[in-house]
């Protein structure tokens, strides 16, 4: 008899260091406790999505949500809900700025808007139990493919649906793997790029932790509709739970027969190993992953025509281009197609961070707009703060500001409006971000992992961050602007990959933007946001000022004067402009110009 | 393990499937013990326990049973609800582990509502 009542605890990395395990623990005992270790099942899943409020419990089969869990909730929960059946409405969900909890987690707008397909097996079943991927149709469109399939008609099927990468650059998958499929020389090989080296970002890390089986079989359609034999998949060493899990998942793939030889007796031989590679950011990028695969230095290379692993054909595929083949095989093409805009089909995963109340990873139809994941989806800006501006696609992605909100979110218009889609960062901001700053920060993180083999991006990278940070500390001069703008076109043409030619674009489009943030900058030494330290100085209202020495109590220079029941003042020689006063100010009285 | 072949996916699946549907939600009858102190007090568990017994007998694997709180008549517990897709809920009072297992086979498997034990149609939200 199966339990009445499974308890699905999310244990991403995420959950983990939030104390999730020891929610699960705690469950466990609790459980036993009561005597309903025969109703109730305590499952581990992978990531439900919203874990920044973590530890995270979804109560099937009623689908409660409940979050930000402690362990001394555990013991009144489990009485309440698995023993005497009612749900305890604190631990719930309650959207910003409302006051009752949603309940049901199909109800909340987080995960309502939201269409899974990459992820659909999120929250569902535990990533350790293959059985239980296999009753969600698992590997049954392997078995397909491999014998009722042939390598071209697998290829079509791919091509019909308009999938393409979601690594970066949205390259058709179906088109790169046929010109593998025809490349005579052999071994072949596919490769799972789980590098994803953008600050912030863990799209990929999640579909593996939650749902490693995903991936291993789109790789193995993959392998059989190009003819390859071995597979490589490349994570980082950062990730070691997705490691474990995907090692695991291969091993119980093995035993099943499901990776091997003679792959469910169709002649059909493909195997899998893990590659942990050293995370480097530019290791994302195929040509340096290969050269990191084969022991080189990991440096981009020129391809002419085509990277190669070995000097022999190669697929590379992002995480979650992999873990969409499946159900393209089991749903067709043409029902994947009807998903999405024109030119880019289906869906896309998202991690949404930054200055937003739902932050946490998304995956939403192309061609939803910013609008729709920033408000509904992501539930606004915290603290009813201003949308300044979203970057989309990593560390070198665009900022789009507000006037862009009802972009489509597709490959093309987040292009041409100086974006791009990349692997899948957003990063909202609020109204108290500077742009120049902003652009300063993801500058200096791409010339830190610039390999240095191209001296317009080592060097070209280097340079936008002297005048860059110049500008942040006041002393930015006439003509700035226009050598950020050069020097940035310049980066861009004469870089050989992409990290150099995207890493002006958080410049180049804060300036087509917010133009006049870098002219107060430069011309009235001024930083509208008062963030830039060098250009901001804090003092105190004489209106406001109710002399509570809340302020004077917590400077940490002790730069605050004013008897009690008296005006304040700021010693402007002391103050290190931290903003501790502002945030201990109860009477809005601390003044930031 | 040997290897699988094709069919056996489908054999894997079935075994948990009844797992997995309770996890998704998806079910055809859905049946709801109420598990309130009073229920308690008055038997719900071994009401329960029968209708547990009674899904896996029948092997039926498209009846979700949960519990919910009391359902506010309790002088007339246990008590279970029975929803079905498109009919109204149907809430049976009164229940001792022989009821329920008429009130399965009449009418979670039969299709029939068990009118001797029945309240009446309607019901409240599991919430
Ligand atoms: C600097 C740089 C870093 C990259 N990092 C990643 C990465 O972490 N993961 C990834 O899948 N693709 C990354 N890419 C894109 C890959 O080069 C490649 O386009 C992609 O893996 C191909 O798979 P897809 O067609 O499935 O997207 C990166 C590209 C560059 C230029």
């Amino acid at each position: 008899m199966p339990h009445i009542t499974n308890v699905m605890i999310c244990t991403c990395t995420n959950c983990i260091s939030n104390g999730a395990l020891d929610i699960r623990d705690s469950l466990d005992a609790q459980i036993k406790r009561q005597g309903l270790q025969d109703d109730v099942l305590v499952v581990p899943t992978g990531a439900s999505g919203l874990c920044v409020n973590g530890p995270i419990l979804i109560v099937q089969p009623e689908g409660i949500f409940y979050q930000k869990l402690k362990g001394k909730d555990i013991p009144n929960l489990v009485e309440e809900h698995f023993l005497k059946g009612r749900p305890v409405k604190s631990l719930m969900y309650v959207p910003p700025g409302e006051e009752s909890p949603i309940p049901e987690l199909r109800s909340i707008p987080f995960f309502k808007d939201q269409r899974l397909i990459a992820l659909r097996n999120r929250g569902l079943i535990d990533p350790d139990k293959i059985d239980e991927y296999i009753a969600r149709d698992g590997y049954k469109a392997l078995a397909k493919a491999v014998t009722s399939m042939t390598q071209e008609e697998v290829i079509k099927e791919i091509s019909d649906s308009g999938l393409r990468g979601r690594g970066g650059a949205g390259f058709p998958t179906g088109r790169k793997w046929d010109s593998r499929r025809k490349d005579p020389r052999t071994p072949k090989y596919v490769v799972c790029n789980a590098d994803e080296g953008d600050p912030g970002a863990f799209m990929d890390r999640s579909i593996v932790e939650a749902d490693p089986h995903s991936v291993i079989e789109g790789m193995a359609i993959g392998a059989y509709a190009v003819g390859a034999s071995s597979g490589y998949m490349y994570l980082r060493m950062e990730y070691p739970l997705a490691v474990k899990r995907i090692q695991l998942a291969i091993e119980q793939a093995r035993e099943y027969g499901l990776l091997g030889k003679d792959i469910f007796g169709s002649g059909f031989d493909f195997d899998l190993q893990v590659f942990k590679g050293a995370g480097a950011f530019v290791c994302g990028e195929t040509t340096a992953l290969v050269a990191s695969i084969e022991g080189k230095i990991p440096e981009p290379r020129q391809r002419p025509p085509r990277t190669t692993l070995w000097d022999k054909p190669v697929v590379i595929n992002n995480v979650e281009t992999w873990a969409n083949v499946p159900v393209i095989l089991n749903w067709g093409a043409k029902w994947f197609a009807e998903i999405g805009t024109e030119k880019s089909k289906g869906t896309k995963v998202f991690s949404l961070a930054g200055n937003i109340n739902n932050a946490g990873l998304v995956e939403v139809p192309m061609g939803i707009t910013l609008r729709d994941i920033v408000y509904n989806i992501g539930g606004g800006i915290p603290k009813g703060k201003e949308f300044k501006a979203v970057q989309t696609g990593g560390p070198s992605g665009g900022f789009l500001p507000a006037s862009l909100l009802d972009l489509s979110v597709d490959y093309e218009q987040l292009d041409e409006a100086g974006s791009m889609m990349g692997s899948g960062g957003m990063v909202v901001m609020d109204e108290n971000v500077c742009m120049v700053e902003m652009a300063r920060y993801f500058v200096a993180f791409t010339n830190d992992e610039s390999c240095g083999k191209c001296t317009s991006c080592r060097e070209g990278s280097l340079a936008l961050l002297e005048i860059l940070s110049r500008m942040c500390n006041g002393e930015g001069k006439p003509g700035d602007i226009e050598l950020l703008e050069e020097l940035g076109e310049a980066i861009r043409d004469a870089s050989q990959c992409g990290l150099g030619q995207s890493l002006p674009n958080p410049v180049l489009s804060s300036l087509e933007h917010f133009r006049d943030e870098y002219k107060a900058h430069i011309d009235e030494k001024r930083c509208p946001a008062g963030l830039c330290k060098a250009l901001i100085t804090f003092n105190i209202s004489e209106e406001k000022c109710i002399g509570c020495r809340l302020c004077a109590k917590k400077c940490p220079q002790e730069a605050i004067s004013g008897e009690a029941k008296e005006l304040h003042t700021i010693d402007q020689d002391k103050c290190i402009k931290c903003g501790v006063c502002l945030d201990a100010c109860k009477s809005e009285a601390v003044l930031v110009a | 393990m040997s290897k699988i072949k094709p069919e056996d996916l489908d054999k894997i699946g079935e075994k948990i499937k009844r797992t997995m549907l309770l996890r998704e939600g998806s079910c055809r009858v859905k049946i709801i013990v109420h598990m309130g102190t009073c229920g308690i007090a008055a038997g719900a568990r071994n009401v329960m326990k029968a209708l547990m017994d009674e899904i896996e007998k029948a092997e039926s694997k498209d009846i979700l049973l949960t519990i919910s709180s009391c359902a506010g008549l309790c002088s007339s517990e246990p008590m279970i609800t029975i929803e079905e897709k498109d009919k109204p809920a149907v809430k049976y009072v009164e229940l001792t582990a022989e009821k329920a297992k008429a009130i399965f086979a009449g009418h979670v498997l039969g299709g029939k509502i068990v009118n001797e034990y029945a309240l009446a149609a309607g019901s409240e939200r599991t919430l």
